[in-house]
Order: structure tokens, then C-alpha cells, then sequence
């Protein structure tokens, strides 16, 4: 299983390999340990606690102590990995395999034995419990050897701002030689600043520093600085918080282009095997969504036989589910094509009724093999978390489906207009009867179209599956939206296709904040129907011959 | 096996005999067994929360029948598929009773499907256990709601994160899917908000429609809303499928329990299986029953429930607890009143108390609802909820939410004399008000 953490400075797999990063630097910097008998005491408060409160006591009185070496039980203890025998009352870190645990001595990580799991007590925590330990692992690693840890734990520092963190920060500035991480040290002493009683002139100087920021936390703590904020400084905070704002607003519209955009993409995936199908066939393909879906259970598929085989390749079973969501699908269609469209050209309201049939069949037999609940496909490691720039939030899936989405989208492209193959195809759809006088096997291109447009659709669904739910109802969700982006777009053209999604997508984040979720999308329902009254054959309409074909 | 058929079916003779034979239909049907209606979608968009519940019922029926059935009688399930379809609800439902003649039906999901069966079971007078959380503000005579009320789920969860121990959350978005429950639901908790001091403006409502898939914009609101230097806590009413690309985009736009932590109605043990749960750690759901509760009943039930799935992976959640307490009382109630008809099971079954799995007992009261303990948990790496809080007591349903002005003077009590879903305590008529 990948465990899918977000790529922020201060998430919690970070900071605990942060931690473990600093255990291993505190052989070499003994200075600070406390007696390790204190350390043991505090420790062993775990395991007569009772109720979150005294839970948070004791880790408190833990780091206190300011012995780095606390770090480890205290990230275990967030992680939900600390126990108590109860036999003895002793504290471990235990991982847990099936039935029993191994045990680990808390401080030193030496193994010391195993247990089963009745014999053993779960210290448990809540978020309170787990935000104080993020607090105080700030103070406790500021003075680590890894600029990186150093970061994390003063990025820890501002998020839970600490009166009683500013000396231990002003003792790290000093020695701090990483300018970046100076610069963020000084930020999260002004947030504690502004917490403590210092004196005014002090928390001015804070605010024009946590002003400069821009970001959302940045104005999350001025508003609440600024309700119980001296008069004198309020106006300052004041202003501070319109200048952030102004900023911010400016990078609204940057995010709601790139939510557009990534909506779009999206909306692109789902529809181009579909702009294939009906765009470019004619077919009315109500069955393309379980195309899609059959992707998705392919990838799951082929996931789970990957996990069981070499787990270590996880993270590239997305590519290796890629060719084979393709054949799945491809070969699907194919038979489809074959075994009941074929007999249909020429009769849409059949073809309609037909392949929603298929739909249904497609979806039951899913029901039956896989079951009707939702299946796990795991986000490969590259694919979770996003990263910032400025104060624009992007998500490393949706960046990679925009991505993956462009490609899919050139080549087939390429394939239509540049080998031939496409050549046939188009000829076949534009003019059968002459296309078939040329020594054309119309036949057979009707249903290698008809499976590439499948394929497409399959592997759509492979990137789909790491954005939503893999269940036999997936397909229902992209039906009307694709019908929707081909018809606008243009039957019978890629290009329009692609110009289609993208402008649905965008057009329905920039409504979406004002109007809601719900209207958003019957306003953009509204302006397509107005829209193909006065251009019915969408965006970009077939010229010449080809149209009446 | 075949001596027990053999028993029963001359018993079912003597029976006949005894009494005039009233119905001319298959008499082996009726003198055999005693049917039970499991109502709930194989098919569809709701099978796949309901397909579990079916499942469930059948172990139970097994389980009663290898005790020995009901009044002598062994129990028969009859399972149809109403296809997540409403009006086949409706039909099915006529079905199951006119034709197949049950003595009760067990099933529903969703509150649409629920409203849509309601003037059959008036009509033919039969039974629904209803095992599914709602909205509240309905009490029928044929309809015994074995799910939470909003007093027995959501205020509760509200009331735990305004509390020193929820982390004193001072600021609110209510996201809930665009229908019937989620709007009821958080009109009623935007009204108790208020009368708790929560100013308008910290408040945030935000609908979706079913299936919703592209979580971005909303996610970033949720963040910009939280960022106004007060703790900030979402209440989702997010139904079924559109709750994991939800969490797949808090997750990944960074958003974390400490910070800004959800709490969930619709999201139990089922639906995070299909999910990673590792970055999920520390949000909330609110149930009255956690497949991680320790009892001794609860243990029991899973292993039943796993070996009757022949998966040792299965989960259990609360509607599966909510059909247990109700099959288990509806039981009770038959042998009580010595017969399955309808009429003496209504009036039988009031008052009856059975043990849940959270180690307690649940009562039925005379509003048809039930007594329930209410839990918060926080969810696990695993996919589990670890009780964070929960209810000193067992907690009352409340059909009329006390907290809506039209309803505030609304009870309901089936006994007799008064026998009224909607009695106005205020004017002192029954059906003061529409009864739905």
C-alpha cells in the first residue's frame, strides 16, 4: 500500500522522518539530553493516563524535558504506534502484523520481543492530542543537523504559534546559516510574537513580516491577532490583512483558470473516445461511460495482481495498466461493434437504446465479479500531494492528468490525420460506398474504429480511477458530461473536442463560486442549449460533402 | 432439517383445521414459514450501500432459524431488487406484501425511497424497519425508524466539536449533497447553531449535486473559509459516492484533521474501504455503532457475519446494526403479541427492549423511533473508527426536531388512545400539521 502523503512542508510523514532524521544526530549532539530516568518517568505517565487531557498533559511534560531523544515516542504516538503492556504497565512502539505486534523499545528502537494484541493497550489519541505533539516537536527539532528538518519544524511552529518556542527560536536564528530557512525561523517567531505579551513594537515589526507572506495562513492569523489586538495595532493588522487579500484575489482567478483547466482535462479524457465513437462514427455509444469504467477496474485489477506479485513496483502499476486497460476495453468494443451495433448503422434511436442495454449488462457483470462496493485503487506516490506556486495550490494528480490528457489527445491525433489507418477511417465515415469502390474493408475499419475508440475510453479510465471511485456506477457520471462536450465541441472533430472541454471546464469553475456547485452547472447546461439553437452543429462544424455523409 | 419441515407442516394442518381456512392461496405458503420482505437495491446507484444490508438480513433470518424460527415457524426471507429506482420501490413494496404475503418488510436507504413506500405500508398495512439514518420530521403508525434522528447524530456531533474536547469550534460549513436529507439536516443544525450564538456569517452552506467528482473549487473555499483566524470544522452530509473524491482532494490540497477536521453522517466502515485512509487520519464520523466498539455482542456479530460472507474481511457499519436491533425487536414483539399480524405487532412492540452491539439496550418508543447511545470517531490508518466521545446515556430519537420552528410542537406517540404521528401539544389536535 503506498501511503499517500501530501507533498507540504509540514505533513506529518515528513516531520516523522524528520524526527527519526534528528534521533540518529543526537549521538552526536549529547549536549541537550536530559537524564534519561526523567525521560523514562515521563514516558511511563502514558500508560496511567486517562482521557485525552491527560494524554496531552504528559506529552507536554515530555518535551519539556527538551530532550530531542522524546521525538521518536512522540511520533509514534501520533502515528497511533505507542502501547502499553498490560501486564507491567511498560511502553512500547509496536507495528503491528496480523495478530501480533513487535515491540520496540521507545527510546532506543532496540527490539524487544513481540505480543499479541490482547496483551496490549493502545495509548489513543485525538486531534487535540496530535496537534500538541506537532507543536512541540517544533521547538524539539529546531536544532537539527538537516536544513530540511530545521524547516519542517519551524513551518510546525507557525502553524501552532508558542510564546515559549521564541527564546529556543531566537537561539536557532543566531546559528542558522540556510537563508531560507532563517527567513522562515524569523516568520515563525513573529507568529509567536504576535501570541505572547511582548511588547508592541515587537508585534508591529511581526505583522509587516507575516504581512509580506501574502499566503492564506499568513491572514489566518492576523484576523485572529487582530479581534483582540490593541487599538494601535489593530489599524496596522487591519491594513495588513486588505493588502493580503488584495493580493489573494488576484490569485483566485489564477486558480479558478487552472481548476478550469484541470476540469477540463478531465472532461477531455472522458469524452475523446466518445468524439470517436459518435464524433466520428455516429454511433449514439450510451455505453461508453462503462468503457471508462472498465479502465478503472482493469487498473484494479492489474494493481492487485502487481501488489501480490512485487509489491516494490506499486508505484508503476499505473503504467503498466495502461496497455492492458486498452486491450480490455478495445476488445470490449470490438465485440460490441461486432456482435450488435454493426446490424444497426443508420438506425440511431436503436443504436441508442441498444448500447444502454449494453450499459446495463456491462455494469451488472462488473457488480457480480468485483462486487457493489467501492474497490481501493492506491494513488501511486507521484501522484499525491501538490505543491505551491505563490499562493497557487496544485494537486500532483490533477497536474498529471492535464498532462496525461494533452498526450492522449496528440496521438490520437496522429493517428487519425498522419497513418493510414486514420486515412481509411475518415474515409470510411465520410463516404462509404466510395471508400469501400477504393478496396476498403469497411467493415473491419468500423470496428477497429469503434475499439480504438473503446481503448481510448479504457485508458481514460485508468487516469480517472486515481480521482474518484472505482464502482460499477462510474461510467453513469461521465456519460452526460461527454455527450455534452462532443456535441458542443463539433461532431466529428478532435480540435473541437478539445476547445470544448477546456472551455466547459473553465466556464464552470468561474461560475461555480458565485452560483454554487448545483446551478453552476444548469447555468452551463442552459448556455450549451442556447448555444447549439444557434450553432447546431457545435464549435466546429464539418464543412463541404463530408456533412452529409 | 426435513423432520422440522415435516413438523411444522402438519402443525400448519392442525392449524387449518382448527380455524376455517382463510386463505384459498398456496396453503403451503402460508402454514410453513413465516416471510419476511427484504426491500433493499441489488441494482443501481444505491446497491452499493444496500446490496450489504440484504446480505445482513439473510444471516440474521438464518441465525433466528437455527434458533429454532418464530412462534414455531421457520422464517423465509423474500428479497427483491427496486434497482435504486423509486416508484419500483412503490411497486416492489405492493409486491412483497399483496402478493408474497410477509409479515414485515425490512429495508430502504434512501429517504426518497423511504417516502415513496409509505402510502403502501398505509395502505395494505404492513411493517417497514427503516435502518437508516434521516432527516427526521416524520412518524408513521407501519414505520419503525431503527436509524438516527438528527438529535441522535448530528446535534451530538456539533455539541462534541464546540466542546474543549472537539477543539471549541467557533466557525462552520455544512456541505451536504442537494437533497432531502442533507438540507433538512442542516436547516435544523444552522437553527440550532443559532440559538447557540453562532453568528450568520460563520456559518457556510454548500450543496452539490449526487456523484459529485471535481472537489476543487469547494475544498479551496472550505480552506479560504477556515482561514479567518477562528477554528473552523466542516459537517458533511456528503452522501455515498461523491465522499472519496472529496477526501482525495482534502488530502491533497493539505487540508488535516488538526487544522480543519470534517465530520461525516454518511460515511461509515463500507465506504472508506474503497479508499486510502492513511491521510484521512483524525476527521470524524458520527454513528451510534463503530465495527471497532468492544463488546463481547459485537465480536460475535462479526465473526456470524464474516462467516456467513465466507470473507474475513467484511465490515460491518451502523445500518447493519440499526436491521439487527430492528429484526431482533421485531422478533421479540411477535412472540410477545403471539402472532405476526400487523395491527398486534404495532401495538406489541412498543417498549420492547434488545441488546445492541455497542453493549447497551435499545427501546422501541412509543414515536417509533428508537434508544441509541451516539458515538464520534476519528478514523484509523486501517479504515476503522476509534471512539473519541460518546453520550453519557442512551439518547431518545426526536422525529419532530425541537429546534424548527414548524415542528418545535409536533410529538408523536402510537399507543393508544392518542395513536397520532403528528399530535400539536400546542393546540392539542392530532394533525395539526401535514403528515407527509
Amino acid at each position: 500500500m503506498t501511503i499517500s502523503a501530501p507533498k507540504y512542508p509540514a505533513s506529518p510523514t515528513i516531520l516523522v522522518a524528520a524526527l527519526l532524521a534528528v534521533l540518529t544526530l543526537v549521538v552526536f549532539a549529547p549536549s541537550v539530553r536530559a537524564d534519561e530516568a526523567v525521560v523514562r518517568a515521563g514516558l511511563a505517565k502514558f500508560a496511567t493516563a486517562k482521557g485525552f487531557g491527560e494524554v496531552e498533559a504528559a506529552v507536554r511534560e515530555l518535551a519539556a524535558t527538551g530532550d530531542p531523544a522524546v521525538s521518536k515516542p512522540l511520533a509514534a504516538l501520533s502515528e497511533g504506534n505507542l502501547y502499553v503492556r498490560k501486564s507491567d504497565a511498560a511502553v512500547f512502539i509496536a507495528t503491528s502484523n496480523g495478530e501480533t505486534l513487535s515491540l520496540a523499545d521507545p527510546l532506543t528502537g532496540a527490539e524487544a520481543g513481540t505480543a499479541k494484541a490482547g496483551e496490549m493497550a493502545k495509548v489513543r489519541v485525538n486531534n487535540a492530542v496530535r496537534g500538541a505533539i506537532r507543536a512541540v516537536s517544533g521547538s524539539l527539532t529546531l536544532g537539527s543537523g538537516d536544513a530540511g528538518v530545521r524547516l519542517a519544524a519551524a513551518n510546525a511552529i507557525f502553524s501552532r504559534p508558542d510564546p515559549n518556542t521564541i527564546d529556543a527560536l531566537d537561539a536557532a536564528i543566531a546559528k542558522e546559516t540556510d537563508a531560507t530557512v532563517k527567513a522562515r525561523m524569523q516568520i515563525a517567531r513573529s507568529s509567536s510574537v504576535l501570541a505572547s505579551d511582548r511588547s508592541d513594537e515587537e508585534k508591529s515589526a511581526a505583522i509587516k513580516l507575516i504581512s509580506g507572506l501574502g499566503s492564506r495562513e499568513a491572514l489566518n492569523l492576523l484576523t485572529s491577532f487582530q479581534s483582540n489586538a490593541p487599538d494601535r495595532l489593530k489599524e496596522e493588522a487591519a491594513s495588513a490583512i486588505r493588502s493580503i487579500n488584495g493580493t489573494l484575489m488576484a490569485w483566485d482567478v489564477a486558480q479558478n483558470v487552472w481548476y478550469g483547466i484541470s476540469l477540463g482535462s478531465v472532461l477531455l479524457l472522458a469524452a475523446i473516445g466518445l468524439a470517436i465513437t459518435f464524433g466520428v462514427m455516429g454511433v449514439i455509444n450510451m455505453a461508453h461511460g462503462e468503457m471508462v469504467m472498465l479502465g478503472a477496474y482493469t487498473t484494479f485489477a492489474v494493481q492487485e495482481a502487481i501488489r501480490a506479485t512485487a509489491p516494490g513496483l506499486l508505484d508503476y502499476s499505473l503504467i503498466a495498466a495502461l496497455p492492458c486497460a486498452f486491450v480490455v476495453a478495445a476488445a470490449v468494443g470490438i465485440a460490441v461493434e461486432r456482435g450488435i451495433i454493426r446490424f444497426l448503422y443508420g438506425r440511431p434511436l436503436e443504436t441508442l437504446l441498444a448500447t444502454w442495454g449494453v450499459s446495463l449488462i456491462l455494469q451488472q457483470a462488473v457488480r457480480t465479479i468485483f462486487g457493489p462496493t467501492n474497490r481501493e485503487v492506491a494513488n501511486p506516490s507521484w501522484m499525491s500531494g501538490g505543491f505551491e506556486i505563490g499562493q497557487l495550490a496544485i494537486t500532483w494528480n490533477r497536474l498529471w492528468i492535464v498532462a496525461f490528457s494533452l498526450a492522449v489527445f496528440a496521438l490520437l491525433l496522429l493517428i487519425s490525420n498522419r497513418s493510414a489507418w486514420g486515412l481509411q477511417m475518415r474515409a470510411v465515415t465520410q463516404n462509404r460506398r466510395m471508400a469501400a469502390s477504393m478496396g476498403i474493408r469497411t467493415p473491419w475499419v468500423d470496428a477497429f474504429t469503434f475499439g480504438l475508440g473503446s481503448g481510448i475510453a479504457g485508458i481514460a479510465g485508468v487516469a480517472l480511477s486515481q480521482i474518484g471511485n472505482v464502482s460499477p456506477n462510474l461510467g453513469q457520471g461521465y456519460i452526460i458530461d461527454s455527450f455534452m462536450v462532443v456535441v458542443f465541441g463539433g461532431v466529428g472533430n478532435l480540435w473541437g473536442t478539445l476547445l470544448g472541454a477546456m472551455s466547459l471546464g473553465i466556464a464552470n469553475k468561474f461560475l461555480e463560486p458565485y452560483a454554487g456547485a448545483v446551478l453552476g452547472k444548469i447555468i452551463v447546461l442552459v448556455l450549451i442549449i442556447l448555444f447549439i439553437q444557434k450553432r447546431p452543429r457545435g464549435l466546429f462544424a464539418l464543412k463541404g460533402r463530408a456533412v452529409e455523409a | 432439517m426435513f423432520e422440522v419441515k415435516k413438523y411444522s407442516r402438519r402443525l400448519a394442518g392442525a392449524v387449518m383445521i382448527a380455524g376455517s381456512i382463510a386463505f384459498t392461496g398456496s396453503v403451503r405458503a402460508e402454514g410453513d414459514t413465516i416471510k419476511i420482505g427484504v426491500l433493499h437495491s441489488l441494482s443501481g446507484t444505491m446497491a452499493i450501500s444496500e446490496t450489504t444490508l440484504k446480505d445482513a438480513m439473510l444471516m440474521l433470518i438464518e441465525e433466528q432459524n437455527k434458533k429454532g424460527g418464530v412462534l414455531g415457524k421457520k422464517l423465509e426471507a423474500v428479497v427483491v431488487d427496486p434497482a435504486s429506482d423509486w416508484p419500483l420501490f412503490a411497486e416492489k413494496a405492493r409486491d412483497l406484501i399483496s402478493k408474497d404475503k410477509v409479515s414485515a418488510v425490512f429495508g430502504c436507504w434512501t429517504s426518497v425511497s423511504r417516502k415513496s413506500v409509505l402510502p403502501v405500508f398505509a395502505e395494505l398495512d404492513n411493517l417497514l424497519f427503516y435502518p437508516v439514518q434521516y432527516e427526521g420530521e416524520e412518524s408513521q403508525r407501519n414505520v419503525f425508524y431503527t436509524g438516527a434522528a438528527p438529535n441522535q447524530q448530528a446535534i451530538p456531533a456539533v455539541d462534541y466539536l464546540m466542546s474543549e474536547d472537539g477543539g471549541s469550534v467557533k466557525r462552520w460549513v455544512l456541505a451536504g449533497t442537494d437533497y432531502v436529507y442533507p438540507q433538512t439536516t442542516n436547516k435544523i443544525l444552522q437553527a440550532y447553531l443559532k440559538s447557540k450564538g453562532v453568528a450568520d456569517e460563520d456559518i457556510m452552506v454548500n450543496y452539490t449535486p449526487f456523484g459529485h467528482s471535481d472537489w476543487q473549487t469547494i475544498v479551496s473555499d472550505i480552506k479560504k473559509f477556515g482561514s479567518a483566524g477562528k477554528k473552523t470544522a466542516v459537517v458533511s452530509t456528503i452522501n455515498g459516492d461523491a465522499n472519496v473524491p472529496f477526501y482525495k482532494e482534502l488530502a491533497n490540497q493539505g487540508i488535516k484533521a488538526e487544522d480543519i477536521p470534517v465530520v461525516a453522517f454518511s460515511v461509515g466502515e463500507e465506504e472508506l474501504a474503497g479508499l486510502d485512509t492513511a491521510p484521512l487520519v483524525g476527521h470524524l464520523t458520527a454513528w451510534n455503532y463503530f465495527q471497532s466498539v468492544e463488546t463481547p455482542g459485537n465480536a460475535e456479530f462479526i465473526k456470524t457475519w464474516r462467516a456467513f460472507a465466507k470473507n474475513d474481511k467484511r465490515v460491518t457499519n451502523d445500518p447493519m446494526e440499526a436491521h439487527y436491533i430492528g429484526f431482533n425487536m421485531w422478533v421479540k414483539a411477535v412472540e410477545k403479541a403471539g402472532t405476526t399480524d400487523p395491527d398486534a405487532v404495532i401495538d406489541a412492540i412498543v417498549g420492547v427492549s434488545v441488546p445492541n452491539l455497542s453493549g447497551g439496550y435499545s427501546t422501541m418508543m412509543p414515536n417509533h423511533h428508537i434508544t441509541k447511545p451516539v458515538l464520534i470517531g476519528e478514523i484509523q490508518a486501517d479504515g476503522q473508527m476509534e471512539t473519541v466521545w460518546q453520550t453519557s446515556g442512551l439518547v431518545t430519537g426526536d422525529e419532530w426536531s425541537d429546534y424548527l420552528p414548524e415542528s418545535k410542537n409536533l410529538i408523536a406517540d402510537w399507543r393508544k388512545p392518542m395513536s397520532c404521528g403528528n399530535f400539536n401539544v400546542a393546540t392539542g389536535k392530532c394533525g395539526g400539521q401535514s403528515t407527509n
